[in-house]
């Protein structure tokens, strides 16, 4: 394994393909919107949205805040309700092989369509039924990831802890869970991402309007175009923040087993 | 030499020997069965979610659970929590409202099923475009690696960032555009949403499975003189198999999910998004309607989810190791 | 008087069948060994002679259909409880996550050992195997040869008076493994420990042992025992007649063609040589 010093040349080389596709992309949308005199409708032109962005920064960083408050505390139930679950489930065999087919059915549904169905459950100005679609948002590729992580245990390093007749405890801390850090990051990395588009989306359905996607829907209703596309812009930075966020977590904690961030 | 055959059971009794050779894949009757098995697994889960909610509301208290001021578990009162055989009995009534029909009113039921036949072909629609075209991606950004330096972190961050958010801009696009005798119908931005996000994955899926040949592999191909279509036919796609249908399951819940956030977003009123939203607004008059369209949308999801694990099995030859579930 | 001390291993009438689909697969039958204090024997024969499970059993991994195992004068398991066996596989099985230190503190952590008890412990092993230096590396930093020499310290942990090993040089090249067997060789001397060493190749087990114990398939049973006198183990060593005559001994031994004098007449030309390069005629 090379020692992680910081080669110039290959993160340019790796940087700056991207960043210029990027740019360039930037640039002919500029052009064909302007070039083409497209209605703001239809597509606004980067700049307009950068206005209209600075403009209302305040309303959508406001928004972003209640969005990304749901967005947090619904992965904190996923994470704790995942880990939680797979260690049981990696504990006693029978319980996983019963339970995992049902996360993978709950993974194939729509889990956002419960939103309305939660609105009903409890009062409509209730924060909780956006949390708990993102809450089981989140619990799928966390429960999924980490139950892989805890599952395994390579032949050798079984038979080498049965030769120190360690208990199944000690086998759980000093093998398992060490082995099974790197799943947990990387199911955490698509669950913060999840819980973002998850607490955006599950707006749309009606509920409690205070976040990202009801700013959406508002300035699509009141054909504030550039405004909507503006507020896109906040929640993709809100996932950006979030998924740098796990990243980053992952770096620190993992140190050199930290998968590379693309 | 020597055939140690590996004894099934309990791995530990196993000698080290005969425990490197590889053990025998499944044939496709055991796969069949332990999807089966898998089936029946759900079936019982939802019995057992299902014990659970009565559960709920025999026992749980009248209330609700609160916690530091918030309701942390619902009411247990018929508004909040109908029981399920009420739910059960609403798909049997005629529904009144929701589509204007002449003559008798349908019934809930024939609503939710004709609602998710019409998301499910749109979502079919979108599956299909955006598989095609994350598949065609992945081939470019195989040949040509340039493509994929500059094109793989966006496709990579666009996981991350809720890109279903833009489903109400988008569905303005088109509108009122011809091509030549073809008028852009609303459902056609129903599906380029789908599209949009059943693509993502497919992409990403895809170009980690035509990487995934070992360099053995790769190079054994070279020395055998055969060209990059070859190689591709003949080693890349089976050897990509158990990356792509991961990512056609997730595919397709994306499809299904982007159908129905983008049906609301349009206003399009065939289907199943719009009809769990018609009925969550009648829910003062009738709760378990609302219950009975997120059936049928869990059932949408679920079905495609199936038809994505028949399509595996039916590949089943070109499993490998871990991959095949 | 003192007791008399007990043999490193002995295995008395040791049966084993597995049993699979089509009935069942004979992979001990009747074996008896005797390993002494500080005697380094290997184990060798073709795939599905037993060698590994015989190892496995001494082990206390596998239990036997039938027979006694005594290990350190005791039954195999509570041998393994007390932990008077050290182990090393052919995959070092090091864990990534803890430094080179931590993966030799292992077994001492597991066991309730102190903490500047076990620091002081790993750095000792360390040394023992060449490896000062490397404490504070982490697995995927070191060579195959590297890991192994770890894999062997941390087997050495609690000075056990017996080193099971399983092909733990299989997946080294030549050179290396060469170098590796002249290290095992001297931590089994400066530690005193038996040794019981599982291989396919006929030089390493020759160069390394005292005994060769030679084992066949269907079943699986011990057909010879090859003693090895080629007094200390050094480089040149391998290059002396009387290695080659004991490699063909135990080769021939493996063919089910035992050849006893090739040792002995090895060793008369060895010295026959000495004798010319000396200037007597």
């Amino acid at each position: 394994m090379t020692s992680p010093r910081i080669n110039v040349r290959r993160v340019g080389s790796s940087l700056a393909p991207p960043l210029l596709f990027g740019v360039l992309f930037l640039v002919a949308w500029q052009t064909f919107v302007r070039g083409f005199d497209v209605s703001t409708f239809v597509l606004p032109a980067p700049t307009d949205i950068w206005s209209s962005a600075t403009d209302q920064a305040g309303h959508i960083t406001t928004a972003a805040r209640h969005s990304g408050a749901n967005a947090v505390v619904g992965l904190l139930i996923g994470l704790a309700a995942g880990v939680l679950l797979a260690a049981v489930a990696a504990r006693l065999p029978l319980l996983g092989t019963a339970v995992t087919p049902l996360v993978a059915a709950l993974a194939a549904m729509p889990i956002v369509a419960l939103a309305p169905l939660l609105n009903n459950m409890y009062s409509p100005l209730s924060p909780l039924p956006r949390r708990e679609v993102v809450a089981i948002s989140a619990f799928v590729p966390i429960f999924m990831n980490v139950y892989r992580g805890l599952s395994r245990l390579s032949a050798v390093h079984r038979e080498l802890m049965q030769s120190y007749a360690a208990s199944e405890t000690a086998v759980l801390r000093t093998i398992r869970i060490p082995g099974a850090l790197p799943y947990f990051f990387t199911g955490l990395r698509v669950a913060s991402s999840l819980a973002v588009i998850a607490a955006v989306v599950s707006e749309y359905f009606g509920g409690l309007q205070d976040g990202l996607g009801s700013r959406i829907t508002d300035s699509v209703g009141s054909s504030d175009y550039p405004g909507a596309w503006a507020s896109v812009l906040g929640s993709i930075v809100l996932g950006l923040i979030f998924y740098l966020g796990a990243a980053v977590l992952e770096r620190v904690v993992l140190g050199p087993r930290a998968a590379p961030v693309t | 030499m020597t055939v140690t055959q590996t004894p099934p059971a309990a791995a530990a009794e196993v000698p080290s020997a005969s425990r490197r050779r590889a053990p025998s894949a499944p044939g496709i009757t055991q796969l069949v069965l332990r999807q089966l098995t898998r089936a029946g697994l759900v079936a019982i889960g939802v019995v057992l979610v299902g014990c659970a909610w009565e559960a709920y509301k025999h026992w749980g208290p009248k209330d609700g659970v609160t916690i530091l001021g918030a309701r942390v578990l619902p009411r247990t009162t018929d508004a909040a929590m109908p029981h399920l055989s009420t739910i059960w009995h609403a798909f049997g009534k005629p529904e009144v409202g929701g589509t204007i029909t002449l003559g008798p009113s349908k019934t809930v039921a024939d609503s939710v099923v004709d609602a998710c036949l019409h998301t499910l072909r749109w979502a079919a629609a979108g599956f299909a475009i955006g598989v095609a075209v994350g598949f065609l991606l992945a081939l470019l950004m195989d040949r040509l690696t340039v493509f994929e330096r500059a094109l793989m972190p966006y496709v990579v961050l666009s996981q991350t960032v809720p890109l279903i958010a833009l489903a109400p801009l988008v569905t303005k696009w088109g509108q009122g555009s011809k091509l030549g005798s073809l008028e852009w119908q609303q459902w056609m931005s129903v599906s380029v949403i789908a599209a949009y996000l059943a693509f993502f994955p497919v992409a990403v899926g895809m170009t980690r499975g035509l990487k995934s040949p070992t360099a053995v592999h790769a190079d054994y191909f070279r020395c055998s003189a055969a060209g990059w279509w070859k190689t591709l036919i003949r080693l890349k796609l089976p050897a990509s198999v158990p990356y792509l249908v991961p990512a056609l399951r997730l595919a397709a819940a994306a499809a299904v999910v982007g159908t129905i956030v983008a049906e609301i977003s349009t206003g399009l009123g065939d289907g199943i998004g719009r009809l769990i939203i018609t009925y969550s607004q009648q829910a003062t008059g009738d709760p378990s309607r609302v219950y009975d369209a997120v059936i049928g949308a869990a059932v949408l999801g679920l079905a495609a989810g199936a038809a994505v694990t028949v399509f595996d099995l039916a590949l089943w030859r070109y499993h490998r190791g871990a991959s095949s579930r | 008087m003192s007791e008399p001390v007990p043999p490193a291993v002995e295995l008395r009438g040791v049966n084993k069948t597995f049993t699979v689909k089509r009935g069942s697969v004979d992979a001990l039958q009747d074996v008896d060994l005797r390993i002494e204090r500080g005697e380094f024997v290997s184990l060798i024969g073709p795939s599905g002679c037993g060698k590994s499970t015989l190892l496995r059993i001494i082990a206390d991994l596998l239990a036997p259909t039938s027979g006694d195992v005594w290990v350190n004068g005791k039954p195999a398991r509570r041998a393994r409880l007390d932990q008077d066996y050290g182990i090393a596989f052919q995959q070092a099985g090091l864990l990534d996550w803890r430094t080179v230190q931590a993966n030799v503190e292992l077994p001492l952590e597991l066991h309730g050992v102190g903490r500047a008890q076990r620091r002081a412990r790993a750095q000792e092993l360390l040394e023992l195997v060449g490896l000062a230096d490397f404490g504070t590396h982490r697995p995927p930093q070191l060579s195959g040869g590297m890991q192994q020499r770890v894999a062997i310290a941390r087997a050495l942990a609690e000075s056990p008076a017996l080193l099971l090993m399983d092909e733990p040089f299989g997946a080294l090249d030549e050179m290396t493994r060469e170098r590796m067997q002249n290290e095992l060789v001297r931590i089994a001397g400066e530690t005193g420990a038996a040794v019981v060493f599982v291989t396919h190749s006929i030089p390493e087990a020759v160069f390394l042992s005292q005994r060769v114990v030679v084992m066949s398939p269907r079943p699986g049973r011990i057909s010879e025992v090859v003693e090895v006198p080629l007094g200390a183990r050094t480089d040149d060593t391998r290059e002396a007649p009387a290695f080659y005559a004991a490699i063909t001994q135990v080769r021939e031994a493996l063919r089910g063609r035992p050849v006893p004098e090739a040792v002995q007449v090895g060793a008369a030309v060895d010295a026959a040589l000495r004798d010319k390069a000396s200037g007597a005629l």
